[in-house]
């Protein structure tokens, strides 16, 4: 239809009136809910906008990013797969040093020094950590991701996921399962004792099963979750269902003196299949890194401190905000007072598509996060206007199949105020304590809009030839 | 008497619609003050002025202050106008996703609005604040849209990007500064209800537009399409590339036989390329340029191009009250183009017909000084000598304020300080968009006016919402001289002893 060939249909964005006048003409209009931007963001956002580069550089990015397809095809030692000169550990997030670090970080810390052997007690592993001498850096700049403290220590067993498409891989640890828990902080001998074994039994056994069962396909998995009510954040039970599924005769294969112990312990944590789903979104977020003038958010991850995103265009930059504390519902007597402030690199699963950005696919989790299923439907659909696309293998039954909105737009952020949805669990403050509840939270407003401001230095002008 | 001073954080309106919210909190019984607009600095600033004492708060919060007999009926009234605009603008929107009965959120950019309403969306229409405008029209222009953009203040890099970017995706970009457009009968923006017709207008001058409009309309001839381009579209940095798109389209337009481009003179260069694809159409160009003839006989000439006979053009003149200062005109325009061509009429002699000497309808000939005393560019201009005039239109009287079209108010206290030797001359423009009934605030400000005269010149069509007859009884009987035309209107107000 040209412009000329009758009347319109309109799409309205300001004054209110000039809205009625069509109505009163019994012209169809499709009115914006207009707002101002964030606060200061106004020029950026035009220089942005004016980036020749950006409106292929977003598709290139956002396709990379829904292209890709994560097989696990291995479980591997982090020795083996991660240079990880002794002594150093991965942690979540943005960089972080001991003395910034929070309880719960500081309590992992020290559980993998203890782990690893590189100190004997508690007292001496803090003097160590306090010390300088043990090298932090994030597990992003490592292609790994890890939940809550997100700490990789050389002996940890990891998944192996590999993107056939655009070639990349990606690690995350495995799931210890719920409670009192290294990946929160707690470090005591229950702790070090079921992580060593899984270090003896189940890091071993899943590995010969995931060689004899060959790739599998997390994409086709989270998929089909999806549609069993999952979204692969806070909940995965469907999904750690169908990988026990996929493995299980694999695992009796493999090591039939151990398969009861180790079935019954990934069949006991309905978050097993997190890490790798984890693992998934960050080797197809990585796809999408390093498209010049891209907008695309690629990490968005926390340190229990810091909360940082990363942009397409802007390499290995993070861009950080105040980590905020999580609106949810508590464990037991644990109420928000017990809580610490938003941890984990679990929200590479919300960059991915997935977690609050699904969450109109899990109504079942709504009472543990607080809320209606309305709200969960409205969550969803709000993030369709922060994102670029809607996922292609990714999609939501009670939405009509609807793709889940994927590949976060900085300028969409900043142009909507809407910041994006994340489901996450709930740390207890105090290192050692594990985990106090689960819920939402909102990452702060500044990670986003420093982010602006850094590609509007970064945009080309429009009028150079 | 008490008074309340509230934030209301993230609620979000527009300028227009808090302006009409506002005015109706005034017009209770017993209300003193009622200011309710989003709290940006100016804003905050008027609040305290009026001796409010408004909480920390930012231009994405809306503030409420209100003083009166009855403060707490008045917030109730608030309530029920705001949530009744939430829900209409709720209404209108339409997604096919979704769980039986729920609608989702409504669509927060153009982007997504363009999104939901699919193949069907043709045109987005886009008046949020000049600063803002890039990322929406964007949008639009990348969905694929001919977009409208009522909006002034855009900067001109931005309105060669988006011209430029325009043309890649095959659209029309009509403005910033677009007051009207009519597409195939509808009216965007402000905009007059023609009659339909063989005429197709593109205009880089919104009122001035309005003006050739209304004249054939009441002449009997019909108009389909009217694209504005922007009033800076013609300027040596855009180039006339809207100007050159548009009258493509109407030449491609079955139903369109003569085309009407109606401009301030551009610039030369400009001028030449435009007259190039000018020559190159099938369909015949009549030029109506501003400042060089006038409006009234730029209609004309379409008229008699047409074959149609001209009509005497209505008006009602009345006596002046008292014999004028000679030549002491007060101009106090609502549209730029219009206060433009009455600044020339005032400032030239009595009985020159057109305010310079190049041939009326000719392009490109010399530059003449005849767009001295033009309104635009600083907002205010005095004629030679010959009273002074301002166009209330201008972006300097329309920051932080609803167009004068819609809110009277600045010219409302101007009437009251015309001086007693001069003659009043203003425009009121009717049609979709603009006041609704402008008599309704002006004709009581015409009647009590201490000017020795008032002219109106009446720029509507009797379709229009407002009815032009209605409109010109109210002011003639409010004392005031009416023209349909503004150029008889500058002469009448000029000529009056």
């Amino acid at each position: 239809m040209t412009l000329l060939s009758g009347p319109p249909h309109v799409v309205t964005a300001g004054v209110d009136l000039l809205r009625e006048a069509l109505d009163a003409q019994a012209v169809p209009t499709t009115p914006v809910d207009w707002r101002p931007p964030l606060p200061g963001t106004a020029g950026a956002l035009a220089r942005v906008l004016a980036d020749p580069r950006r409106r292929a550089a977003n598709e290139r990015a956002v396709h990379r990013l829904t292209s890709s397809r994560p097989l696990l095809v291995g479980v591997r030692r982090a020795s083996e797969l991660l240079d990880l000169p002794q002594p150093m550990f991965l942690h979540a997030g943005p960089p972080l040093d001991w003395e910034r670090a929070s309880g719960p970080m500081r309590g992992a810390l020290i559980g993998a020094m203890l782990l690893e052997g590189y100190a004997l007690a508690e007292e001496d592993a803090r003097a160590r950590l306090e010390s300088g001498a043990v090298r932090l850096e994030p597990c992003h700049h490592h292609r790994t991701v890890g939940p809550m403290a997100g700490v990789v220590s050389p002996s940890m067993w990891m998944f192996e996921v590999r993107d056939d498409v655009h070639e990349g891989v990606a690690y995350c640890s495995l799931n210890e399962g719920l409670g009192r828990v290294l990946r929160y902080g707690a470090y005591g001998p229950e702790v070090l004792d079921r992580l060593g074994w899984m270090d003896r039994v189940l890091g071993p056994v899943l590995s010969a099963a995931v060689e004899l069962a060959g790739p599998i396909d997390l994409r086709a998995l989270a998929a089909q979750a999806l549609q069993m009510g999952d979204e692969l954040h806070n909940r995965n039970r469907a999904a750690t269902s169908l990988l026990l599924r996929e493995l299980a005769p694999y695992v009796v294969n493999a090591a039939p003196g151990h398969a009861a112990e180790v079935l019954r312990f990934v069949g006991g944590n309905d978050h097993f299949f997190l890490n790798a789903a984890m693992a998934a979104a960050k080797v197809s977020a990585d796809a999408a890194r390093d498209v010049p003038g891209s907008s695309l958010v690629v990490a968005m991850a926390r340190n229990g401190t810091d909360f940082g995103v990363q942009v397409s265009g802007l390499g290995d930059r993070w861009f950080t905000g105040p980590a905020g504390v999580p609106d949810g519902l508590y464990l037991g007597a644990y109420g928000p007072a017990d809580a610490n402030p938003d941890i984990g690199d679990s929200t590479i699963t919300e960059t991915a598509g997935l977690g609050g950005f699904a969450m109109a696919a899990a109504p079942a989790i709504v009472r543990f996060v607080g809320g209606e299923v309305a709200d969960a439907v409205a969550a969803t659909r709000s993030m369709y206007e922060i994102t670029l696309a809607e996922h292609p293998a990714y999609q939501i039954p009670a939405l009509g199949f609807r793709g889940t909105p994927v590949g976060i737009d900085v300028t969409l952020v900043a142009r909507t105020g809407l910041l994006p949805v994340v489901n996450t669990g709930i740390a207890g403050r105090v290192a050692g304590t594990g985990q106090v509840g689960a819920g939402l939270v909102s990452p702060p407003v500044e990670a986003f809009t420093s982010a602006l401001l850094a590609l509007a230095e970064s945009a080309l002008d429009p009028f150079d030839q | 008497m008490s008074s309340a001073v509230v934030v209301r954080a993230g609620v979000y309106h527009d300028s227009v619609t808090l302006m009409r919210v506002s005015r109706a909190l005034s017009d209770l019984p017993g209300m003193d003050v009622a200011l309710v607009a989003m709290a940006t600095e100016l804003n905050l600033a008027m609040a305290r002025d009026l001796g409010f004492d408004p909480p920390p708060a930012g231009p994405a919060d809306l503030l409420v202050a209100l003083r009166g007999q009855d403060v707490a009926a008045a917030e109730r009234e608030l309530d029920r106008l705001l949530s009744a605009l939430s829900s209409a603008r709720g209404s209108s929107g339409s997604s096919s996703y979704g769980l039986a009965g729920a609608e989702g959120p409504p669509p927060r950019t153009t982007r997504s609005a363009a999104a939901r309403a699919g193949e069907d969306a043709g045109v987005a229409l886009i008046s949020v604040p000049g600063e803002h405008v890039l990322p929406e029209a964007v949008d639009a222009v990348e969905a694929g849209l001919d977009v409208m953009i009522f909006s002034d203040g855009v900067p001109v890099w931005q309105e060669v990007l988006l011209k430029r970017l325009a043309a890649e995706h095959g659209v029309l970009v009509m403005g910033p500064d677009c007051g009207t457009a009519v597409i195939a009968g509808v009216g965007l923006g402000f905009a007059n209800v023609l009659r339909p017709g063989p005429v197709g207008v593109v205009a880089a001058s919104g009122t001035g537009a309005q003006q050739v409009t209304s004249l054939l309309d009441l002449a009997g001839v019909g108009v389909r399409h009217v694209l504005g381009v922007g009033g800076r579209d013609l300027s040596r940095e855009v180039g006339g590339l809207s100007a050159v798109r548009a009258l493509r389209l109407l030449d491609e337009d079955p139903a369109t036989e003569l085309i009407v481009l109606v401009s301030k003179p551009p610039d030369p260069e400009v001028a030449r390329a435009v007259q190039e694809v000018v020559e190159s159409l099938r369909t015949p160009v009549v030029p109506a340029l501003t400042g060089r003839d006038d409006l009234t006989d730029a209609a004309e000439r379409v008229l008699r191009a047409l074959g149609t006979p001209v009509p005497a053009w209505p008006s009602w003149p009345a006596p002046a009250r008292r014999p004028p200062k000679p030549g002491a005109v007060r101009g106090l325009y609502a549209g730029g183009t219009l206060c433009a061509e009455a600044a020339a009429i005032a400032a030239s002699g009595p009985g020159a017909a057109s305010a310079s000497g190049a041939a009326p309808g000719s392009w490109s000939g010399s530059e003449s000084g005849s767009e001295a005393g033009a309104g635009t560019g600083s907002g205010e201009a005095s004629g030679r000598g010959s009273g002074e005039f301002v166009d209330f239109g201008d972006d300097a009287y329309t920051r932080g304020r609803a167009h004068p079209l819609i809110d009277p108010a600045l010219r409302l206290d101007a009437l009251a300080r015309v001086g007693p030797g001069e003659v009043a001359l203003l425009d009121v423009v009717l049609g979709h968009g603009a006041d609704p009934d402008p008599a309704a605030s002006l004709a009581p400000a015409v009647a009590r006016c201490p000017a020795a005269a008032v002219v109106v010149a009446l720029v509507g069509t009797e379709g229009d919402p407002q009815g032009l007859h209605r409109q010109a009884a109210a002011f003639r009987e409010a004392g005031a001289s009416v023209f349909v035309s503004n150029a008889q209107a500058a002469r009448y107000a000029r000529d009056l002893r």
